[in-house]
């Protein structure tokens, strides 16, 4: 029972900012392990709603259930699902004041109690993962765009969570850095991680995606395989966005 | 040149073949020509103010140096005679008065054959500043050797055990005054700002943080000599009768709340400038408020306001010499007094001169050891 209960439960969920409806009774589950990808055109609430989903940011109405608690204003629900939810964000996000390999135990060690000598090897073997071993004990300063977003993998990866948030990983990184970071995540795709991610490459989604969910304004619009999404939109907001998606590469 | 050097710079320079650039990009007359005569311009600037500087200079040089008068002698009753410094008043400087009135300026009116206490607290807290500045001291121990040094420099100001003398409070004054004040000021006031300023960001505690947006508007609003005045007159009048904490008690709290309420502001500045990320990143992985603030936030927001944060703290340093409106004697205050000598009337540019430079070595200090930490943790992090 408890194997098969879905890893996120969204439930009618809505969010104002002040008078603006960002998240229009947004419903969805995400199984486990299951890999969805979200797109849709800049200001559509993407962010916002991925952002529900660990609440860096607060829904005003509906449910949000993550591996079996749901997302209230206890304080202790919280710091168990931030436990189990990894987040990679656009812009990195790196502690710029700490090493790599600082940046990568830190939590492990604040938040799950682990000791130092084990983080660090935990953080090692990930590092090893995301291909960087060797700029553990630089700044983040000292790293390319690509590779700063793989330790910010890597990071998230050594909290060991059960569930990966991506809002648009790629969107900062120079073209020739993104395959780099698309690479990892495939692993960790293919690694059996339960994934939500928001992007707009369109091969990633192809390649590793069970669904994609297009967004638009505020509202989920439209949902469902990769190959079925692209080859055939139903509406016309999606072809609309697909043409201008293909146009713009 | 010493071989290391002229190996490193081989290894460093992309053509290891020279060893360092032609003198004429290099060294100290192409850095003259570079920044004094860089054109026609530079040139007459150069040129005038090097003959101010020269001449201002040799003015000085002559009042202080050469009609200086250093000692006067000592007439039949062993008093000084000052004719001398009368004298030369206006044309040298009278050097033989801070011979004479040193000890008052640095000790005011610690009993004179006591003055060895005040001046081993003196050389206490320097050395607790020097140590507190080493980065290697920086562990739990440094709490126990400023606890111990504290209750070394009030046992040794106060006595009254261990066989030496009890001296009353209202007879400390001079250099220990202003670094009893100023250490014990920025002490604890700068822990205290720190979280005034976390209360005055804090959105899940209105309460708190209406709380620290009126206590620094209120403090920000009044002159530290009012709060000074206030602390002096009107906290006696809300303490229970018989519990009366001394002047110099008082006046330290006006200056720790006063000092508090502006660093405050710049801590807060500090964690305003940060990117919104960092505590989202931090907050993503699971961290409690405390763990984000400690390890995350407040580190980087402290290193972005070095700068303002020293500037503040040299502010204070200077600002506890307002302590003389309510009659205590810190190191300028006592100075004053000094002055008022009839043995010694009309000097006092050369009093000023000697405090203005015991202020200017603790405040230069200060900012030369800002700017090297400032380096250090730059260095850190590009290199
Ligand atoms: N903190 C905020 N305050 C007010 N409006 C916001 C805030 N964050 C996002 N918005 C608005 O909400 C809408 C959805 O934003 P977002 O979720 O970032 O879109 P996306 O990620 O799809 O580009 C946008 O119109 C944006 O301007
Ligand atoms: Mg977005």
């Amino acid at each position: 029972m408890a194997e098969a209960a879905p890893a996120i439960v969204l439930d009618k969920v809505n969010k104002w900012y002040g008078a603006m409806h960002v998240l229009r009774d947004i419903t969805m589950n995400v199984d486990q392990k299951e890999r969805v990808v979200v797109c849709g055109p800049s200001g559509s609430g993407k962010s916002t709603m991925i952002r529900c989903i660990n609440r860096l940011e607060q829904h005003q109405q509906g449910r949000i259930v993550v591996d079996g608690t749901e997302l209230t204003d206890d304080v202790r629900a919280l710091d168990t699902i931030r436990r189990e939810v990894g987040m990679v964000f656009q812009s990195f996000n790196l502690f710029p004041h700490l090493t790599i390999l600082q940046n990568c135990t830190l939590a492990p060690i604040s938040v799950r109690k682990m000791p130092k000598a084990e983080a660090e090897e935990l953080a090692m073997d990930f590092l090893r993962k995301v291909k960087i071993p060797e700029q553990a004990n630089k700044y983040p300063g000292q790293l390319s765009g690509g590779q700063q977003q793989r330790v910010a993998i890597a990071r998230a990866l050594c909290m060991k969570p059960k569930i990966m948030l991506f809002d648009e990983p790629t969107s900062a990184l120079d073209p020739e850095m993104i395959k780099e970071v698309l690479d990892t995540m495939v692993s960790l795709a293919e690694s059996g991680m339960t994934m939500v991610c928001v992007t707009h490459e369109m091969g990633f989604a192809r390649m590793v995606a069970d669904r994609v969910v297009f967004m638009d304004r505020g509202e989920i619009v439209e949902s469902g395989t990769p190959t079925r999404m692209f080859e055939d939109p139903q509406t016309d907001r999606l072809k609309l966005f697909l043409s201008q998606i293909l146009r713009g590469h | 040149m010493t071989p290391p050097a002229s190996i490193a710079i081989a290894e460093a320079g992309p053509a290891p073949t020279r060893e360092r650039p032609p003198a004429s990009v290099y060294g100290p007359f192409a850095w003259v020509r570079a920044n004094l005569f860089n054109g026609i311009f530079s040139t007459i600037v150069t040129l005038v103010l090097g003959v101010a500087i020269a001449w201002a200079l040799y003015g000085f040089l002559k009042w202080g140096v050469a009609n200086a008068i250093w000692s006067v002698p000592t007439t039949a009753t062993g008093a000084l005679d000052p004719t001398a410094c009368r004298a030369a008043h206006g044309t040298g400087a009278c050097w033989a008065a801070i011979n004479d009135k040193w000890r008052f300026m640095l000790f005011g009116r610690f009993p004179y054959d006591q003055q060895w206490r005040a001046g081993i607290c003196i050389a206490l807290f320097i050395g607790l500043f020097y140590v507190s500045s080493d980065r290697r001291f920086w562990r739990k121990e440094l709490a126990y050797i400023w606890a111990a040094t504290l209750a070394v420099i009030f046992t040794l100001m106060w006595g009254g055990v261990f066989g030496l003398s009890y001296v009353p409070q209202d007879e400390w004054g001079g250099l220990p005054i202003t670094l009893i004040l100023a250490t014990f000021g920025l002490a604890l006031a700068f822990p205290l700002s720190v979280l005034v300023a976390l209360g005055r960001r804090s959105t899940a505690l209105p309460a708190v943080k209406t709380l620290c947006i009126v206590y620094v508007e209120l403090i920000r609003g009044v002159p530290l000599i009012a709060l000074l005045f206030m602390a002096n007159v009107m906290f006696p009048l809300f303490m229970p009768v018989g519990l009366n904490p001394d002047k110099l008690l008082r006046a330290q709290v006006a200056i720790i709340l006063f000092a508090a309420a502006y660093l405050a502001e710049v801590v807060r500045g500090g964690l305003q400038a940060l990117p919104k990320g960092q505590a989202e990143a931090a907050d993503a992985l699971g961290l409690t408020y405390w763990q984000k603030t400690l390890k995350i936030t407040l580190p980087q927001a402290l290193r972005l306001v070095i700068p303002p944060l020293v500037n503040t703290f040299i502010g204070f340093f200077k600002d506890t010499s307002l302590v003389l409106t309510i009659g205590i004697l810190d190191l300028l205050t006592a100075s004053k007094t000094a002055m008022a000598d009839p043995v010694w009337q009309g000097v006092s540019t050369e009093i000023y001169i000697v405090v203005a430079m015991v202020y200017v070595a603790f405040c230069y200090t200060m900012s030369s050891y800002s700017r090297s930490i400032e380096r250090k943790l730059d260095r850190a992090r590009n290199r």
